[in-house]
């Protein structure tokens, strides 16, 4: 127990290490099985370095020796150079733009000869150790407007970068960093805005005029009716419920339309309502008065968007209760989804496991995230716990993002799921975040920070 | 360390646990309760194709088979091949222009997507298959030659029999709902293809394959777990003997008519030819449309299955089946005798039927020389006889008899469309003249086999076949046996013999006798074979078209040798004129000797081909397709015109010498405004022709009183 051998210590958490390596496992399985046909030479292709899921192996070997490192080195090392990180990480960002590598159509990566480096992702660790460590200064006052607007730039100044590389899903990974500033007392007010009017927003997309305005109506008179003894004393809360319902009713049926009527150009707004699947019901299309060129094109690039979260849906809710087994999903053999190996992954696993399938990935999931949060809550020291609810934060919004996009819940935005999806860099990103965690958390008896 | 904080990471938790609820709830209803998703994934990931087995084989007597399969190519396309192929030879090879092409490719792509192939041309005639093989290899991998099975016919012959087969339409597929049919699979429309449709397709197979986003198949659904394999159509054995039918159809060349011979002892079918006939082959095929609407509107109706379609009064062929009844009732018995002044008085002398040999006869006698007051006193003595009370109950006597006899009801032969003709009975005059109103001298005629008798070709081989086995015979049919078994039980009825009515063979040995007489020495010489025995009996049948009077039919019926017969003949020759022995024997003569001797000897091959040339077309018809000729001829020239094809060729060879051009194009403007007959007119007018006799005595017995 009290030997100095740092690799044999009992301090690790071997449940976050097991779980970890678990859903890494399923994602190699479900690439397997988005690529595998039947009569390819299994061996030969993972040892060829030809197909995705050899590429994925070969990525997962790499992480595991990345891992062993981060367990090697002295936790100092993270406490004491995060600045000098974020600063690399912006710098890499910057490099981008001169050296960067275009793949499907965003010029943010950086090539790196046996794999592409995406510089927005990895930041999410330096920003994440940044954040920790200014959050964790003894003599910093987090209830001051000025400290909260400092920790609120080193979250969202890689923001800026990912908008300009056309990233815009990993741009907003980054607002997930409120959770743990939310934890260290953000006031709770903000993230509740946010929240509310991010989902507001989405529905708005999602359900059409007259649902949306029925919805709201009936939450906010099921509020008042629970609410019916606070608000006999006090007048005050009515107030606020109702004006809040008035002020959400002229959001999203006023507010809303008149956006995608006047503000945005039709394309724009043709293109935020495919990314849920839907057609724009603001578009003043009529067919009698099309131009025959224009519309159609349109049409076409619409009905492509659909058509990813249409065989998205098929995919999964053609998997059943239990599934139709290994390797004979019809739709993940078909090649019917689209970038199933990346960002929908986790419809193989769907179509071949069913919703028994289901459950289980995201009771490990789940099981993840409870086991980080509990971590982060035993750590002694704030950088830590700032650290540990910033990795939790993340992987939350990759999973809830990700799923949600797939069954049809949020607008198709390219963002991995954790550990699942194909590639490196996003693989490599998520190893280094939960290992670092790891290794702070191995230390957590040791230092006092 | 804000200690204050601490409850938010329940705050935190909550937010977790909450949102993966949600995911999972969502989950739930997609994977669960929806069943949307399943039926559109089965959609577009499965495919479910259709394994066609081939189609049975159907053998002669002799196990030559007649109706088989041969394979065939179509001409398939993947268009997102399609890059770099030289389209314009093969427009000059397919003869097609490139916008067509083009508009081609279009709708398989909106069909099939790019990368599915289909088919491009199907049934490639030999002539584009042979251009086509050459520079085949100029056009790959975007098109290639997919074989598939149609059936051929390698003799030639008995196109009316075996039917054919053709492409299942609407109203096909609304009468045999569940039976697998889809649109666009081939079904037996007519002859033995219709009627042993079920056995002759096989089952089919299904195999179950994936389907990628491009439509393209790719492997099998998990290893063909769920497919079923197809099995070949079961092959059948006719009792047709295809030479016998050849000479038939050769004998029958550029007539209107029938022969129908039969196996007495087994019922078996062994020639059955309704001309004109066509050519099978014709009906398969890549110029299969083309030919088919030719056939169907040819005035003569070359589709139409005389054997069984038409109905004729038997004309004197009906004595046999007289004198049987007469003798049974025993009216008469062999030795009565009745003169023939000149005609029949036996019904005053208003409109007597005419008699040819004058003299007086006995019933041998009067068989053989067709007496037909004879006949008209024996019927006249049935249907009077005091054993019956009223003329209402001897007439359903006499038509029962007839009835048992295989006439006036639906035989139940194995081909489709099989009529019933028609046995007079007292309802049926009863409801024409009123009850009571009516007596035998009302229907004389039908004792001779005229007037209101109508019998199909295949009733009167069945009659005869019934005569020569001495009072029984087995329900008439094509088909044998079944290769692997009879599963619907379809020939069981062919299997047992029908004795109906009790009547000694003595009886019979006294038709015989009459009949042998008409061969020997009678109106029937012209049958008349060195050492076979034939019994035989001419009709000449009087008809009617439009109620104009035709030129007569010529009938024959018979069969041979006399002591174990082993072939019962009738042969039919539409308004050939003169008389039943001048056409109709010779024709049935020349039958009999080739099934029974195998082989016409060399001194009448001479009478087989003077037989076979003559052309006894009626002249109406031969007129009928004058005019279609003409009209089709317009159309061709008409369109020749439209290109501007006509004038160039003017303008190339000068106004003088297109005389003959320019009469055409006048007799083109003439007909092109007269209304081309539709098909379905042409159709009716035959049923009225057929069934003309009928209908112009009815006129005649309704004006008299």
């Amino acid at each position: 127990m009290y030997q100095q051998n740092k690799i044999g210590s009992t301090n690790k958490d071997w449940v976050i290490i097991g779980l970890y390596a678990l859903i890494a496992m399923i994602g190699l399985i479900c690439i397997f099985s988005v690529e595998y046909r039947s009569n390819d030479e299994v061996i030969k292709s993972i040892l060829g370095f030809k197909k995705n899921y050899s590429k994925q192996f070969y990525y997962f070997l790499t992480c595991i020796v990345i891992a062993t490192f981060i367990l090697l080195t002295d936790s100092k090392f993270f406490t004491a150079t995060p600045n000098l990180l974020y600063l690399i990480g912006i710098l890499l960002m910057l490099a981008t733009f001169v050296v960067g590598k275009t793949v499907n159509g965003s010029k943010s990566w950086i090539p790196l000869g046996f794999m592409n480096l995406q510089p927005v992702e990895t930041c999410k660790i330096f920003a994440s150790l940044a954040l920790a460590k200014y959050l964790s200064q003894p003599d910093l006052d987090f209830s001051k407007t000025k400290s909260q607007l400092i920790a609120s730039c080193i979250c969202f100044f890689p923001v800026i970068f990912s908008l300009l590389q056309n990233e815009t899903g990993l741009a907003l990974v980054y607002f997930s960093l409120l959770l743990p500033m939310y934890r260290e007392g953000f006031p709770a007010v903000y993230l509740i805005i946010g929240a509310f009017l991010g989902t507001l927003l989405v529905a708005t997309l999602l359900l059409t005029s007259v649902q949306l305005i029925v919805s709201i109506t009936l939450i906010a008179v099921f509020i008042i009716y629970f609410l019916n003894r606070k608000i006999k004393r006090n007048k005050k809360i009515l107030f606020t419920i109702i004006s809040v319902w008035i002020i959400s009713l002229l959001f999203s049926v006023i507010a809303v339309p008149f956006i995608f009527k006047h503000v945005f150009q039709k394309y724009q707004a043709d293109r935020i309502f495919s990314m849920v699947g839907r057609d724009n019901p603001y578009s003043n299309d009529n067919p009698a008065t099309m131009n025959l060129d224009t519309p159609l094109k349109n049409h076409a690039k619409s009905d492509n968007e659909n058509y990813n979260v249409k065989q998205s849906k098929i995919a999964i809710g053609s998997g059943g209760f239990f599934g139709k087994g290994f390797l004979k999903g019809t739709q993940t053999q078909g090649d019917f989804v689209p970038e199933q190996h990346t960002d929908f992954i986790f419809t193989s696993l769907a179509e071949s496991f069913g919703f028994v399938g289901c459950i289980v990935l995201m009771g490990l999931y789940l099981g993840l995230l409870l086991r980080i949060v509990f971590i982060a809550e035993r750590q002694r020291s704030t950088f830590s716990r700032v650290y540990a609810y910033s990795v939790a934060a993340i992987i939350f919004f990759h999973i809830a993002v990700n799923i949600c996009m797939t069954i049809g819940l949020a607008p198709v935005i390219g963002i991995t799921l954790p550990l699942m999806s194909y590639g490196g860099s996003s693989l490599l990103t998520f190893t280094v975040l939960i290992f670092i965690l790891v290794r702070l958390d191995a230390d957590r008896q040791m230092v006092l920070r | 360390m804000p200690v204050f904080n601490d409850s938010r990471k329940n705050v935190v938790k909550l937010i977790f646990i909450s949102l993966f609820v949600i995911i999972v709830f969502r989950l739930f209803t997609l994977q669960v309760i929806s069943s949307k998703y399943k039926i559109l994934a089965e959609d577009q990931g499965t495919f479910r194709k259709v394994i066609y087995p081939d189609r049975g084989i159907i053998f002669d007597r002799k196990k030559n088979a007649i109706l088989q399969n041969t394979s065939i190519s179509d001409l398939m396309v993947t268009p997102n091949k399609l890059k770099g192929v030289d389209t314009a030879l093969l427009c000059r090879i397919l003869n097609i222009d490139t916008a067509q092409f083009r508009r081609k490719i279009v709708e398989l792509i909106i069909k099939n997507g790019r990368s599915r192939p289909s088919v491009f041309e199907a049934l490639l005639s030999d002539e584009k298959m042979a251009l086509l093989s050459e520079s085949l290899y100029k056009l790959a991998p975007a098109f290639y030659l997919q074989e598939r099975s149609i059936r051929t016919y390698p003799y030639e012959a008995a196109a009316n029999v075996l039917g054919y087969t053709a492409e299942v339409d609407t109203n096909f597929l609304k009468k045999h709902p569940g039976e697998g049919y889809v649109a666009g699979d081939y079904a037996g429309m007519t002859g033995l293809e219709r009627s042993y449709e079920k056995i002759l397709m096989g089952v089919r197979g299904i195999e179950y394959w994936k389907r990628d986003n491009k439509n393209r198949l790719t492997e099998r659904l998990e290893n063909g777990k769920y497919d079923t394999s197809a099995i070949a159509g079961q092959n059948l054995y006719s009792s047709i003997d295809i030479e016998l039918q050849q000479l038939g159809e050769k004998l029958m060349k550029n007539k209107l008519g029938s022969i129908v011979a039969i196996d007495p002892k087994t019922g078996g079918i062994l020639a059955m030819v309704s001309a004109p006939t066509y050519q099978p082959n014709y009906l398969t095929g890549s110029e299969r449309r083309k030919h088919f609407s030719e056939l169907f509107l040819n005035p003569a109706l070359p589709l139409l299955n005389r054997t069984v379609s038409a109905t004729y009064s038997p004309g004197s062929t009906f004595k046999t089946l007289q004198a049987l009844i007469g003798l049974h009732e025993g009216v008469i018995n062999t030795d009565t005798k009745f003169s023939c002044g000149g005609a029949f008085y036996g019904c005053g002398s208003g409109k007597p039927m005419k008699c040819l040999d004058l003299g007086t006869f006995d019933l041998r006698g009067a068989i053989t020389v067709s007496d037909n007051t004879y006949f008209a006193n024996v019927m006249q003595r049935v249907i009077n006889n005091p054993k019956y009370p009223t003329v209402d109950s001897a007439l359903s006597h006499w038509n029962q008899y007839m009835y048992s006899f295989g006439l006036g009801h639906k035989l139940g032969i194995d081909l489709p469309s099989e009529k019933t003709g028609n046995i007079p009975t007292p309802k049926y005059y009863n409801k024409v003249y009123g009850k009571g109103r009516w007596n035998y001298c009302t229907f004389r005629s039908v004792s001779i086999g005229q007037g209101e008798v109508d019998v199909t070709p295949i009733q009167v081989a069945n009659e005869m076949a019934y005569i020569a086995n001495k009072g029984w015979y087995v329900i008439p049919h094509v088909i044998d046996s079944i290769e692997g078994g009879d599963r619907y039980h379809l020939l069981d009825k062919y299997k047992k013999k029908i004795e109906p009515t009790d009547i000694p063979d003595t009886i019979f040995e006294a038709v015989h006798d009459g009949m042998e007489g008409v061969v020997d020495h009678g109106t029937g010489i012209g049958a008349k074979l060195k050492d076979i025995i034939i019994c035989g009996k001419t009709g000449t049948v009087e008809n009617y078209y439009k109620g104009i009077k035709q030129q007569n039919h010529s009938f024959f019926c018979g069969f041979a040798p006399r002591k174990n017969p082993k072939i019962a003949i009738m042969c039919v020759v539409e308004n050939s004129g003169h008389f039943g022995g001048t056409y109709a024997a010779p024709i049935v003569g020349l039958m009999i000797e080739k099934y029974l001797n195998d082989t016409i000897s060399k001194d009448r091959l001479a009478k087989l081909e003077q037989l076979s040339n003559l052309n006894l077309m009626p002249p109406r018809i031969k007129k009928e397709i004058k005019i279609q000729d003409s009209i089709r001829n317009s159309k061709n020239l008409s369109s020749l015109l439209a290109k501007g094809y006509i004038k160039s060729v003017k303008d190339t060879v000068g106004l003088d010498d297109d005389q003959p051009d320019k009469e055409e194009i006048n007799i083109i403007r003439e007909s092109s405004h007269k209304k081309e007959p539709s098909s379905k007119e042409m159709i009716i007018k035959d049923k009225a022709f057929i069934q003309n006799q009928k209908r112009s005595v009815k006129n005649k017995k309704q004006s008299k009183p």
